[in-house]
């Protein structure tokens, strides 16, 4: 019950007075109640959950999440190193 | 699938608990509150991976776990009555009651159905206007706005055959409640996720303070637990207690305003009975009054009922982080997913039924 998915927003529309709309799950395709992300606009990303949207994705602060790891990692890796700058062990560097 | 994909990185997902091993130097037992953060757990072996130090441990955050067997008795006295439509999420149906579950109630011929939002059953209440249509809105702060919307909406339209059987709990009371146990152990706390997408975390600040435990709001993928436990350890060990946001791409410190305007409208905060646990004071929501023709206990007049736990469960233990199912002398015996005894065996993210499901025997 508690388990929310992020979900693309692929059409939106009303529904006896509330914002409704379609959203896609990696080809999953459901409907959604979008009345507690007013603002969330058709391309965008929703965390729905039992049936609403609860959050619409802040792209930024995922991309940013995923990728200061990535910089963190590649860049000690260029080095041999782990993040913490121990020598990488050989299945750590693959 | 994007947003979940990246966060599965089994690559990255190496390279933080390689960071987590370089930051701990002493034990810590940290709990995870919520039960879909269990379940991946388990699933994703993570618990495995994690250098000794550190014990997780698995939260009451399973709103199926926690219900109270006297609503679940209620629910299924009003699923019983010929005029009722009785609508529910699907993991309620096998939650066992004290003498039969809302499944066998359906297969004695109660009108019994899975819905999938609470929006569902209004229509059905809208195309059915000469049958009660009650809905079974149980959860923690993540379903009520849904429940609350459902009702708002009812009132607008005006329809009189629509009712909730409500139990809904909060989050943040029962974490105080553990945390002021004598025999607490968790020392750090991985909050839940969607929870925090809701309600925000400004509530949890004085909580950390308080008892001097970090608290992450945390995302369920792999890559984000993992994030959220170097989180805590990192504080634990630098003899910081703060509020640190994990889950930055959900969660905001304000939570979702409407959401919250609209659970304050519909819901007023109330003492709540936690399954296992016990009543917890401020812990739960309940109709207000000016929605009581929405409240389904009022509506049918269900009355106290008595009711016994199976004697042999421990699920309440399990709850507050005390024991590990293994532990229990009837996990994988008496008690299995398709023959649960307790609640923790019913839900896909109760700690038991995950424990059983992978395999997980010691
Ligand atoms: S294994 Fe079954 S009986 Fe034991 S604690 Fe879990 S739910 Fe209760």
């Amino acid at each position: 019950m508690c388990l929310g998915i992020p979900g693309k927003v692929v059409k939106i529309f009303d529904e006896n007075g509330l914002k409704m709309g379609h959203v896609d799950y990696g080809g999953t395709m459901n409907k959604a109640c979008l009345e507690y992300v007013p603002e969330i606009k058709v391309g965008q990303y929703t965390v729905v959950h039992a049936g609403f949207g609860i959050s619409i994705i802040d792209e930024e602060e995922a991309q940013k999440t995923y990728e200061v790891w990535e910089e963190f990692v590649d860049a000690a890796a260029r080095e041999g190193v782990d993040i913490y700058g121990n020598p990488l062990k050989k299945d750590e560097s693959e | 699938m994007k947003y979940l994909d990246e966060f599965r990185d089994p690559k990255l997902a190496k390279k933080i608990v390689a960071a987590i091993r370089n930051t701990v130097t002493r034990p810590w037992v940290i709990m995870e509150i919520c039960g879909g953060q269990t379940h991946s757990i388990i699933k994703n072996g993570i618990d495995q991976v994690l250098p000794k130090e550190i014990e997780l441990v698995h939260g009451p955050g399973c709103p199926v776990c926690v219900t109270p067997l006297e609503i679940i008795d209620k629910a299924i006295e009003i699923a019983s009555r010929p005029e009722v439509i009785f609508t529910s999420f699907g993991d309620m149906l096998r939650v066992p009651g004290s003498r039969k579950d809302l499944f066998m109630v359906k297969s004695e011929g109660g009108d019994v159905r899975t819905v999938y939002s609470p929006l569902e059953a209004v229509k059905i209440a809208r195309e059915n206007p000469d049958r009660e249509v009650v809905f079974f809105a149980v959860g923690f702060e993540t379903t009520a706005p849904g429940n609350a919307l459902a009702i708002h909406q009812a009132a607008q339209e005006g329809l009189t055959n629509f009712s909730e059987l409500v139990s809904h709990v909060l989050v943040p009371p029962a974490m105080e409640a553990l945390l002021s146990a004598p025999d607490n152990r968790v020392q750090g706390y991985l909050a839940a996720g969607h929870v925090c997408t809701v309600m925000g975390w400004e509530e949890y600040e004085p909580i950390a303070k308080k008892y001097k435990v970090p608290i992450v709001p945390t995302g369920f993928e792999p890559v984000d637990i993992l994030e959220g436990i170097l989180l805590v350890v990192k504080q634990l060990e630098e003899g910081r207690y703060e509020v640190e946001n994990q889950y930055l791409r959900s969660v905001k410190r304000e939570g979702n305003r409407p959401a919250q305007k609209l659970i304050k409208e519909i819901f007023e905060v109330t003492n709540r009975k936690w399954r296992g646990i016990g009543e917890i004071p401020s812990s739960g929501l309940k109709i207000r009054d000016k929605y009581a023709d929405y409240d389904a206990e009022h509506k049918f007049d269900v009355g106290d009922i008595q009711t016994n736990e199976a004697e042999i469960c421990i699920s309440g233990i399990i709850l507050q982080g005390l024991k590990k199912p293994k532990e229990c002398p009837a996990f994988g015996k008496e008690c299995s997913p398709s023959h649960p005894l307790g609640a923790t065996m019913v839900s896909s993210e109760g700690a038991c039924a995950a424990y059983f499901k992978y395999q997980r025997l010691q």
